[in-house]
C-alpha cells in the first residue's frame, strides 16, 4: 500500500499524464468523521489507527490510472468503498487527501466554477437507480444537461433526439419515466449521460437494479455503444461476471483499498490474494484467457484460418471443430504465431493455462 | 459478565421513586393545606405578570415601534393591503362583481361570474385533473351548495381560501426551504412551529386584529398563521427525503444551486409537497368559522350566526356547505398531485389550451344569457331547498318527548363523574403535580423531558392560571377517556372488516371536515349550556382519531404473527389481547395523543357554551380585545398540549423500541 505524500504540483503534470492516461489517482483517501483531514495526517495515514479513533476510512490510499478509451471496471462488494471512490473521482464527495489528475489537471485544487464546467462538458454519469426526473418527458430528461448549460431549445432537443435514437428508444420521446420499464429507463439514463458528449464516462452500477435478462441485453448494448464512441469509462459493479465481460482492466476493492488491478486475464491467472482467488475460482478460464497468452511465436502458413490475439479461448473453440491442429493468430493485422489444438482443448475442458 | 452501562435506572429503583413521590404527594395533599398553603395556591406576590407584559408589548408595537421613520403599524397595515388587493379581486369575480356605494346603496355595475359558469369551471378542473368521475363530483358538490342556498357565502369563503392557500403554500415553502438548507434555522424554527400548531386560534385572533385591523384581511392572516406550519414541515421533510442520486445528478450535470433546487429537487419532491398543499387547503377551511369572528364573513359567519340563534338547521346546512367545499377541494388537490405533466398540445392557441378556452367561453356565454335570464346569473330563490325547518322540528320533538330522560342522564354524569373529578383535581397541590409530571418526564425521556414537563407546568402555575388549567385538564381528560372507551372497541370491531371500515372511514372523514361548531348546536339544544354539554361535544369531535389510529395499529400488525398465533391454537380473544393489541400499542398511544389534541382544540370552542376553563379566558379576552390575557391563556393551553404530546410520544417510542419495531437507541 502506497503512502506517498499527498502534495502534488498541478502546474507540472508528471510525464505519465501525457499520452494515453486520462485519469490518475494518487493516494486518494476518503475518511468520514469529524476533523478527518487532521486526524489522517496525525496518524500518518494508518487506517487501523483511524478506525481506533472512531473514524471511517471508506477509501484508503487508492492509486489508479485510467487510460484513454478503455473500460476500467472497479469491482467490489457492498461497503467496499467503490461508490465512494467513483464519487471522489468526480468530486461529488470531497476526498480527504490525495491527488486526482484529469488530463493533467488536479481536480482537487480546481475551483467550484472550474469543477462545474468540467462536469458540464467533460464528465457524464449513469446512476444505479436511474435518477430520472419524474416530471419530465424522456426528451426533456435527456436534454436536461444541455438545458442546464443554457443551450437553446431547438439545438438541445435535436441533440437529445439523436441520443435517444442511439440507445434505441426512438418513438418514446414524449413518454414519462414512469411509463417505461427499468431497462428502458436506464437507456434514458445512458442517453442523458452522453448528451453533453463527455470525455469521461462514469457508470455507477448501471445494471444492478435490472433483471438478469435485461441486464445482459444492456451489457451488450453498452459494448456496442462503446465500440462506436470510444469513451474513457469508469464502470462500477459488484458483479464479477459483469466485470469480466466488460472490462479492459479491473480494480478489485476491499475495505476501501484496491486489492489488485489488472486485466481480467491477469486476475484469473495470477490472483494476488485469497480474496481475489475466491472471486475468480468459478470463472471458466477459457472465457478469460486470450489467445495472445497461448500463442507459439512463429510463421503462419498461408491459407491457415486466423483469429485475433484478443479473442478468448472460448471464442476460438469452434475454429477447431473441423479438426484443424492449429490456428493462426494475428495482432494489429500482423500474424504473430499459432495456437495448438491441445492447448485450447485443455483450457476448454477446465485445465490451467 | 461484562458491565453494560444502563441509562435508565433499574425497575426496582424506579418503582421506589414512584412510591416515594406518590406518598409525599399524598401527605402534602392530606396535611399540607395548613402547613404549606403556598403549594396549593400559588402565592399572588410571586406571580409573573405575563399578561400585562404581553399587552404592553403589543401596545408598544402598535403605537411606538418603528423601523427608522416607518412605524411598525404602517408595515402591518401595508402588508394587510397587500393581502387585500387579491382578496378583493377574487371576491369581485366570485361573489360581488363590481359594485360601488351610490347614495347609501350598493349598486352592482358588473355581475360576478354566474353560478352555472363556476360549476362548469369546477367540473372542467375536475376533468383536467382526474377525469370524468372527479368532474361529476366537483359539479355535484357545487350544485349542492347552490341548491341549499349557500352560494353567496360559499363564494366569499372560497375567495378567502383562494388568497390564503397560495400565500400559505409560498410562505410554508419559503421557511421549509430555509430550514432544510440551514439546520440551525430549523432547530430554532421547530419550537415555534410546535407553538403555532398547539396554540388555540382564538388566542392570536386579538393580536392579529389589533395589528391588521378588523376585516377579511385579518382573517386571512390568522388563517395563514394556522395553516402554514404543516407546509413548512412537509417541505423540509420532502426535500431531505429526495434520493442522493438526484443530488448527484444535479452536480454531475453542473447545475447551479438555484437550478439544483428548482429544476431537480423540488420537482422530485412534488408528491409530498402536494400533500402539504392539500393540508393547507383543509386547515384553511377549518379556520373559516373562527376567522369569521374577526370579519371573514362567508359560510363561517353563517354557522356562527346560526349558533348564536341556536338555529340548528341553518347551522347544519352552512356546515355541510363547508364540507362540500372541503370534499371538492380535497379531491381536486389530490388528483392534481397524482396527475403527471401532460404533453404539450400542438395547434392554435385554443387547441393548445382547450380547458382555459372552454372556461372563458362558458363565462362569456352565461354572462350574456344572464343579462336576459336572471336565473342563469344567480341561482333562483324559488328553486332553493332547505331542510332547516325539519331539523328544528326534530330537535324540538326530542326535547319535548325525552326531556326527563335527558335531564336524568345529564344529572347522573354530573353528580357521579364530572363534579367529583373536578373537585379532586382542583384540590391537588400544584407543587405535587409539577413534581409528578417531572418524574414522569424523567422516566420516559430523560432529564430534558423532565425539565420541559415540569417547567411548562410550573409556568402555568406561575402565571396564575392553575385553577383554570385544572378545569381544562379535567374536561379534556374525561372526554378523552370516554372517547377512547368508545373509539377503541369500534376500532377493534371494524379493523378486520373491510367493508365496515370503508363506511366508518367515510363517516369519520366527514365528521372531521364538519366544522366543530356544528357539533355544539344540537347538543346545546338538548342539554343547554354547561360542562356536560361541552364534554359531549368534545367526545363527539375527538372520537375520530381514537378510531382511526386503533384501526391503523391493528391493521399494521404483521399477519405472519397472527398466523403463528393461530397455528399455536390461540382463540380469537387470545389473538386479539395477546398479539394484536400488544403490537398495536404504539399506534394506539399515538391515537390517544391525537385524541387529546383534538379534545383540547374543541375545548376552546366549547367555551362558547359556558365552561369555566382556559378556553373561557381566551374567549373573554377575544370579546374584550385584550391581547395579553388571551395569549397567556392560549399559551397555557399550548403548554398542556405540549406536555401531553411529549409524554405520550415518549412512551409510544419506548413501546416501539420494546417491541423491536424500530432501532433502540
Amino acid at each position: 500500500m502506497s503512502r506517498r505524500g499527498a502534495v502534488g504540483s498541478q502546474s507540472n503534470p508528471s510525464p505519465m499524464t501525457t499520452g494515453t492516461d486520462t485519469l490518475i489517482c494518487r493516494n486518494v483517501w476518503k475518511v468520514f468523521g469529524a476533523r478527518a483531514a487532521e486526524h489522517l495526517k496525525a496518524v500518518d495515514q494508518d487506517a487501523d489507527r483511524l478506525a481506533a479513533l472512531g473514524l471511517v476510512p471508506a477509501v484508503r490510499a487508492v492509486d489508479l490510472t485510467v487510460r484513454r478509451g478503455e473500460i476500467f471496471v472497479i469491482m467490489g462488494l457492498s461497503g467496499s468503498g467503490k461508490s465512494t471512490l467513483v464519487r471522489c473521482l468526480s468530486r461529488l464527495i470531497e476526498p480527504t487527501a490525495g491527488e486526482i489528475l484529469f488530463n493533467g489537471q488536479n481536480l482537487l485544487t480546481a475551483s467550484d466554477t472550474e469543477m462545474t464546467q468540467i462536469r458540464r462538458h467533460k464528465m457524464g454519469m449513469v446512476f444505479q437507480h436511474f435518477a430520472l426526473l419524474p416530471h419530465m418527458t424522456v426528451l426533456d430528461n435527456v436534454a436536461f444537461p444541455l438545458e442546464v448549460q443554457g443551450m437553446a431549445r431547438p439545438a438541445r432537443e435535436s441533440r437529445a433526439a439523436e441520443m435517444i435514437s442511439l440507445v434505441g428508444l426512438s418513438g418514446r420521446e414524449a413518454a414519462f419515466p414512469r411509463q417505461l420499464s427499468g431497462g428502458q429507463q436506464q437507456r434514458v439514463g445512458i442517453a442523458r449521460s452522453l448528451a453533453a458528449e463527455p470525455e469521461l464516462w462514469f457508470l455507477d452500477e448501471p445494471f444492478s437494479a435490472l433483471d438478469p435478462l435485461i441486464r445482459r441485453e444492456l451489457q451488450g448494448e453498452f459494448m456496442r455503444l462503446q465500440s462506436r464512441l470510444h469513451k474513457t469509462i469508469v464502470f462500477i459493479t459488484h458483479d464479477f461476471d459483469e466485470a469480466i465481460r466488460l472490462a479492459d482492466r479491473i480494480a478489485i476493492m476491499k475495505d476501501g483499498a484496491v486489492v489488485q488491478c489488472g486485466t481480467p486475464e491477469d486476475l484469473v491467472l495470477n490472483p494476488a490474494t485469497d480474496y481475489v482467488r475466491e472471486f475468480t475460482r468459478a470463472v471458466p478460464r477459457a472465457k478469460v484467457v486470450r489467445l495472445a497468452s497461448l500463442v507459439m511465436p512463429g510463421p503462419v502458413p498461408g491459407g491457415m484460418p486466423t483469429l485475433s490475439a484478443r479473442a478468448t479461448v472460448a471464442d476460438a473453440g469452434p475454429s477447431f471443430l473441423s479438426g484443424a491442429a492449429q490456428v493462426g493468430v494475428v495482432e494489429d493485422g500482423q500474424p504473430i504465431g499459432t495456437v495448438q489444438r491441445e492447448d485450447v482443448i485443455r483450457l476448454l475442458l477446465g485445465g490451467d493455462a | 459478565m461484562t458491565a453494560v452501562p444502563t441509562i435508565a435506572p433499574r425497575p426496582l429503583d424506579a418503582r421506589l421513586i414512584w412510591v416515594v413521590a406518590v406518598v409525599l404527594s399524598l401527605a402534602l395533599w392530606l396535611w399540607g393545606r395548613t402547613l404549606l398553603p403556598m403549594t396549593f395556591d400559588y402565592p399572588k406576590a410571586w406571580q409573573i405578570p405575563a399578561a400585562r407584559w404581553i399587552g404592553a408589548a403589543i401596545t408598544w408595537l402598535v403605537k411606538d415601534a418603528s423601523l427608522g421613520s416607518l412605524a411598525f403599524s404602517d408595515i402591518t397595515r401595508a402588508f394587510a393591503a397587500l393581502v387585500d388587493k387579491p382578496y378583493q379581486l377574487a371576491l369581485g369575480l366570485l361573489a360581488n362583481g363590481v359594485q360601488q356605494q351610490a347614495g347609501g346603496v350598493m349598486v352592482q355595475y358588473v355581475p360576478p361570474i354566474s353560478w352555472i359558469a363556476i360549476i362548469g369551471i369546477m367540473a372542467l378542473l375536475g376533468l383536467w385533473a382526474g377525469g370524468a368521475r372527479l368532474a361529476l363530483l366537483m359539479a355535484a358538490c357545487f350544485s349542492f351548495i347552490a341548491v341549499f342556498g349557500q352560494w353567496h357565502s360559499a363564494m366569499v369563503t372560497l375567495a378567502s381560501i383562494l388568497v390564503a392557500v397560495p400565500l400559505g403554500v409560498a410562505g410554508g415553502m419559503f421557511f421549509g426551504i430555509l430550514a432544510w438548507r440551514y439546520p440551525r434555522f430549523e432547530r430554532a424554527l421547530r419550537p415555534v412551529l410546535d407553538l403555532m400548531q398547539t396554540m388555540p386560534v382564538f388566542a392570536y385572533l386579538v393580536p392579529v386584529l389589533i395589528l391588521f385591523g378588523f376585516g377579511p384581511t385579518a382573517a386571512v392572516i390568522a388563517t395563514l398563521i394556522y395553516a402554514t406550519p404543516p407546509m413548512t414541515r412537509i417541505t423540509t421533510l420532502a426535500l431531505s427525503r429526495v434520493p442522493d442520486e438526484a443530488h448527484d445528478l444535479a452536480r454531475m450535470t453542473g447545475c447551479t444551486p438555484r437550478q439544483t433546487l428548482w429544476r431537480v429537487l423540488i420537482p422530485s419532491a412534488r408528491e409530498p409537497l402536494m400533500v402539504g398543499v392539500n393540508q393547507v387547503i383543509m386547515l384553511s377551511l377549518n379556520m373559516v368559522i373562527i376567522a369569521s369572528m374577526i370579519g371573514a364573513g362567508g359560510l363561517g359567519f353563517d354557522v356562527l350566526g346560526a349558533l348564536r340563534r341556536l338555529d340548528f338547521g341553518a347551522g347544519l346546512e352552512a356546515g355541510l356547505a363547508i364540507v362540500a367545499l372541503a370534499i371538492a377541494l380535497d379531491r381536486l388537490s389530490q388528483a392534481v398531485a397524482h396527475r403527471g405533466t401532460a404533453m404539450a398540445r400542438q395547434g392554435s392557441l385554443i387547441q393548445r389550451h382547450p380547458y382555459i378556452a372552454s372556461a372563458l367561453a362558458l363565462i362569456a356565454v352565461t354572462a350574456i344569457i344572464g343579462l336576459l335570464i336572471p336565473a342563469v346569473q344567480t341561482y333562483p330563490l324559488s328553486a332553493r331547498l332547505s331542510t332547516s325547518p325539519f331539523w328544528a322540528a326534530a330537535v324540538q320533538w326530542i326535547n319535548i318527548t325525552f326531556f326527563d330522560t335527558l335531564e336524568a342522564v345529564k344529572t347522573f354524569f354530573l353528580v357521579w363523574l364530572l363534579v367529583p373529578v373536578k373537585r379532586f383535581l382542583l384540590d391537588l397541590p400544584w407543587l405535587a403535580v409539577v413534581a409528578l409530571l417531572g418524574i414522569a418526564g424523567w422516566r420516559l425521556g430523560g432529564w430534558r423531558l423532565a425539565l420541559l414537563t415540569s417547567g411548562l407546568s410550573f409556568l402555568i402555575a406561575a402565571t396564575g392560571q392553575w385553577e383554570k388549567a385544572m378545569i381544562t385538564v379535567y374536561l379534556c381528560g374525561i372526554s378523552t377517556l370516554i372517547a377512547m372507551a368508545i373509539g377503541l372497541p369500534i376500532g377493534i370491531l371494524v379493523a378486520t372488516r373491510d367493508r365496515l371500515w370503508t363506511v366508518t372511514r367515510v363517516v369519520i372523514d366527514t365528521a372531521q371536515t364538519l366544522p366543530s361548531f356544528v357539533y355544539l348546536m344540537p347538543i346545546v339544544m338538548l342539554f343547554r349550556v354547561g360542562d356536560f354539554t361541552a364534554m359531549i361535544a368534545v367526545v363527539a369531535y375527538a372520537i375520530a382519531p381514537a378510531i382511526r389510529y386503533t384501526v391503523l395499529g391493528l391493521q399494521s400488525v404483521d399477519p405472519r404473527l397472527i398466523e403463528a398465533g393461530r397455528a399455536m391454537g390461540c382463540t380469537r380473544w387470545q389473538i386479539l389481547t395477546r398479539i394484536r393489541l400488544r403490537l398495536a400499542l404504539p399506534e394506539i398511544l399515538l391515537g390517544l395523543n391525537q385524541t387529546i389534541m383534538f379534545a383540547l382544540s374543541m375545548l376552546v370552542i366549547t367555551a362558547l357554551v359556558g365552561t369555566r376553563d382556559l378556553g373561557q379566558d381566551v374567549y373573554i379576552a377575544l370579546t374584550k380585545a385584550n391581547p395579553g390575557n388571551g395569549l397567556v391563556a392560549g399559551l397555557a393551553i399550548a403548554f398542556i398540549a405540549i406536555i401531553a404530546d411529549r409524554l405520550l410520544s415518549a412512551s409510544a417510542r419506548r413501546a416501539r423500541a420494546r417491541l423491536g419495531l424500530e432501532g433502540h437507541s
